[in-house]
């Protein structure tokens, strides 16, 4: 633990030699008229914990069915181990899988639902008895393996079957929103077991959550989906600090969104933006991560926590609006504001709570300056 | 309140009573009467006008005789046997017929399902009597089928099926198959998909799939299939009389000659009395497995 300076950074999707566990290959998937996945490409690595996330219906268990074998592609292939998984039958593949309805055999006691897959494997009975004890224990359902699954809640059998499909230590695990049903601590202590057991056992995991938090928790890289498509794919913090789409920008945490016209100019410093935004207003000034040409429209992104609150322009950052605070939020740990500007344009912006509530420098209808450096947004032009 | 709640207990009881208990008493008095050649053709007949010393005389006409019979006559625990061994094979054959078809239509597409279970349901549409004579058609030697086989050359002399067990088979399996259809097919369509895919996920083929998931949760239905065959085809008449001829011993068959051929009321009282017996067991074990999946279904 204590050896940061030996750890290598896990990041083997920068190792053009590196060979991907699971690669799709213009992987489509059609339901008749309808496309659940479209023409997707995507490789993942070996020891990965590789997060699927994107609104309902996008076509997540989709994916995650055709890893499984439970459905296949229309079009394309899909490739794990080196291996076209087209011919092989579901029971015969590596991999086991997570169902998003549990799947609980209702015939069988939780410790039976969880010997399952070992005694089919044909593996010893103290082996058995071994295995299971672990995953009970692991899940903390110790008291609950002799029941049945009809006799225990929701949360206990989101266990259950977390349990189960962990029991085999299969190459590939994929995980259909694993934990949405556990209140915020089991969750959190689970999502920990589960790194855990990743690092243990070198399982490469797929997992999909509508929970961005857990996916920035667990993830390596986390993968964002909308109609079927890949929009990005990135570590959490690249999708958290540079997306690339003003979809995947609104998706994972709260963002401001602007919209304005785009002059490229080069500076000392290298390559900025001028955005004309609000007429009246100065320009947002950018540093751009992609080529812009003039009068471009472009959206400019900008989480509120990159903002400074104060009362007095900050002269060292790039940006300064004025605006009136309309609202608060107070979150605990930091407190959100809402301020209008000028022009009528709503922004965010949030502040840590360093000090006790009472003693708070803003509040209401008071004018406050809005302050950000230059590079603390991204421009995005689409 | 109280009142309300025993009015409603009280009236199912009232029924059962007044359409079950007291039927089942006079049947109970009559086997245990003599036979007389009289109207009604047993004695002793209850008389109250002779008071006290009628109705001790009434208790002291009644034996057991009847009972004794039923063991002294080999006729009727061979019935009785024979009753057992044709319901308990015929049970098994419409079981073997019912679930394929039950899980068939489970497996059918959501829109056929009403159409198959329409299907199934139709022959109650007409009289049962008709449809097992319409089998005498279909089963004699110069019946249907064996036209057809011999028209195709298949066989040269006609098969001997009409007045054979095999005839009685084929009219219980014919004639009880939707009790067997309905409530494995109701188990089936319950059970969740995913569970199979959960199964083969975990390492099995689709066939053990089938063996340890679908057939254990199927279980259910499969009892209340057998049960309700197997009673009703146990005191089963107008099948065998119909399509088995006389070498098939059921005992519902020797009930109804005892009734209205030899006209001896109390002996076929016992036959009954000791039918209802036999069963009771059955019928209590089949409560219990309803319960038992009520409680499952929870
Ligand atoms: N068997 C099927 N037949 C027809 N359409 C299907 C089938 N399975 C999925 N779909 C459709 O494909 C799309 C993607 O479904 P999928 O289950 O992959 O969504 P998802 O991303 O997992 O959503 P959620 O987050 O709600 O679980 C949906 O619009 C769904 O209606
Ligand atoms: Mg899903």
């Amino acid at each position: 633990m204590a050896e940061p300076a030996q750890q290598k950074v896990f990041a083997p999707w920068e190792d053009p030699t590196e060979k991907p566990i699971i690669r799709f290959e213009g992987v489509t998937k059609r339901f008749g008229e309808f496309t659940a996945v479209d023409n997707l490409d995507l490789k993942i690595y070996r020891g990965e914990f590789f997060a699927l996330l994107g609104p309902s219906g996008c076509g997540k268990t989709t994916l995650m069915r055709m890893l499984a074998g439970f459905e296949s592609p229309t079009e394309g292939h899909i490739i794990l181990d080196g291996q076209d998984v087209a011919p092989i039958p579901p029971n015969k593949r590596p991999v086991n899988m997570m169902f998003q309805s549990y799947a609980l055999f209702p015939h069988l006691s939780v410790w039976e639902n969880i010997a399952f897959g070992l005694k089919r494997e044909g593996m010893e009975k103290d082996r058995i008895e071994a295995r299971v004890s672990e995953m009970l224990r692991l899940t903390r359902l110790e008291q609950f393996a002799r029941r049945k699954p009809h006799q225990i809640s929701g949360g206990q059998r989101q266990r259950v079957a977390l349990a189960r499909s962990l029991a085999k230590a299969p190459k590939l695990l994929l995980l259909d929103e694993p934990l949405g049903a556990l209140d915020k601590k089991l969750r959190q202590e689970t999502q920990f077991e589960l790194m855990d057991i990743q690092e243990k056992t070198g399982t490469t995991f797929v997992i999909v959550t509508h929970d961005q938090e857990e996916a920035m928790t667990v993830a390596t890289r986390v993968a964002v989906m909308d109609h079927g498509k890949l929009v990005q794919v990135a570590t959490p913090a690249g999708i958290y600090e540079a997306p690339n789409s003003v979809y995947v920008a609104d998706f994972i945490g709260d963002v401001n969104i602007i919209e304005g016209a785009a002059t490229p100019r080069s500076t000392p410093e290298g390559a900025q933006v001028e955005i004309a935004w609000a007429e009246g207003l100065a320009p947002i000034i950018a540093t751009p991560t992609e080529p812009v040409s003039a009068g471009q429209k472009v959206h400019y992104a900008i989480r509120p926590e990159k903002i400074l609150v104060s009362r007095e322009p900050d002269m060292a950052r790039a940006n300064r609006v004025q605006g009136k605070v309309i609202d608060i939020a107070y979150l605990g740990n930091i407190s959100t504001y809402r301020v209008r500007l000028a022009n009528g344009q709503m922004i965010s912006a949030s502040m840590t709570n360093a000090r006790r509530l009472s003693r708070r420098d803003f509040t209401w209808d008071d004018e406050v300056w809005l302050n950000w450096t230059d590079g603390a947004g991204i421009v995005l032009t689409r | 309140m109280n009142y309300r709640r025993f009015l409603l207990i009280a009236v199912p009881y009232a029924w059962l009573a007044l359409f079950f208990l007291v039927p089942f008493l006079i049947v109970l008095k009559i086997a245990l009467s003599d036979t007389a050649i009289a109207i009604p053709p047993y004695t002793p007949t209850l008389d109250l006008s002779g008071g006290w010393a009628g109705i001790k005389a009434f208790f002291q006409g009644l034996d057991f005789e009847n009972f004794v019979f039923l063991t002294e006559d080999s006729l009727y625990w061979k019935s009785y046997l024979g009753s057992l061994k044709i319901a308990a094979i015929s049970t098994v054959l419409t079981l073997l017929v019912g679930y394929p078809i039950a899980y068939a239509m489970a497996q059918a597409a959501d829109e056929w399902r009403p159409t198959l279970m329409m299907l199934v349901i139709l022959p109650f549409w007409t009289s049962f009597l008709i449809r097992v004579y319409s089998w005498i058609g279909i089963i004699a030697n110069e019946g249907l089928l064996n036209q057809m086989l011999m028209g195709l050359g298949i066989i040269d002399t006609p098969l001997q099926i009409m007045n054979t067990p095999s005839a009685v088979y084929i009219g219980i399996i014919y004639t009880y198959l939707p009790f067997m259809i309905l409530p494995i097919y109701s188990a089936l369509e319950k059970l969740d998909g995913s569970l199979i895919e959960a199964a083969v996920d975990l390492g099995c083929t689709r066939a053990a799939a089938f063996w340890r998931v679908t057939l254990p949760l199927s279980r259910p239905g499969v009892i209340a299939g057998c049960f309700l065959v197997f009673i009703p085809a146990l005191g089963e008449f107008v099948i065998p009389s119909l399509l088995g001829g006389s070498q098939t011993l059921m005992i519902g068959k020797v009930l109804w000659e005892e009734f209205f051929s030899n006209r001896d009321w109390p002996v076929a009282s016992a036959v009954a009395v000791v039918l209802l017996l036999i069963l009771v067991i059955p019928i209590v074990l089949f409560q219990k497995n309803q319960e038992k999946a009520e409680e499952a279904g929870k």
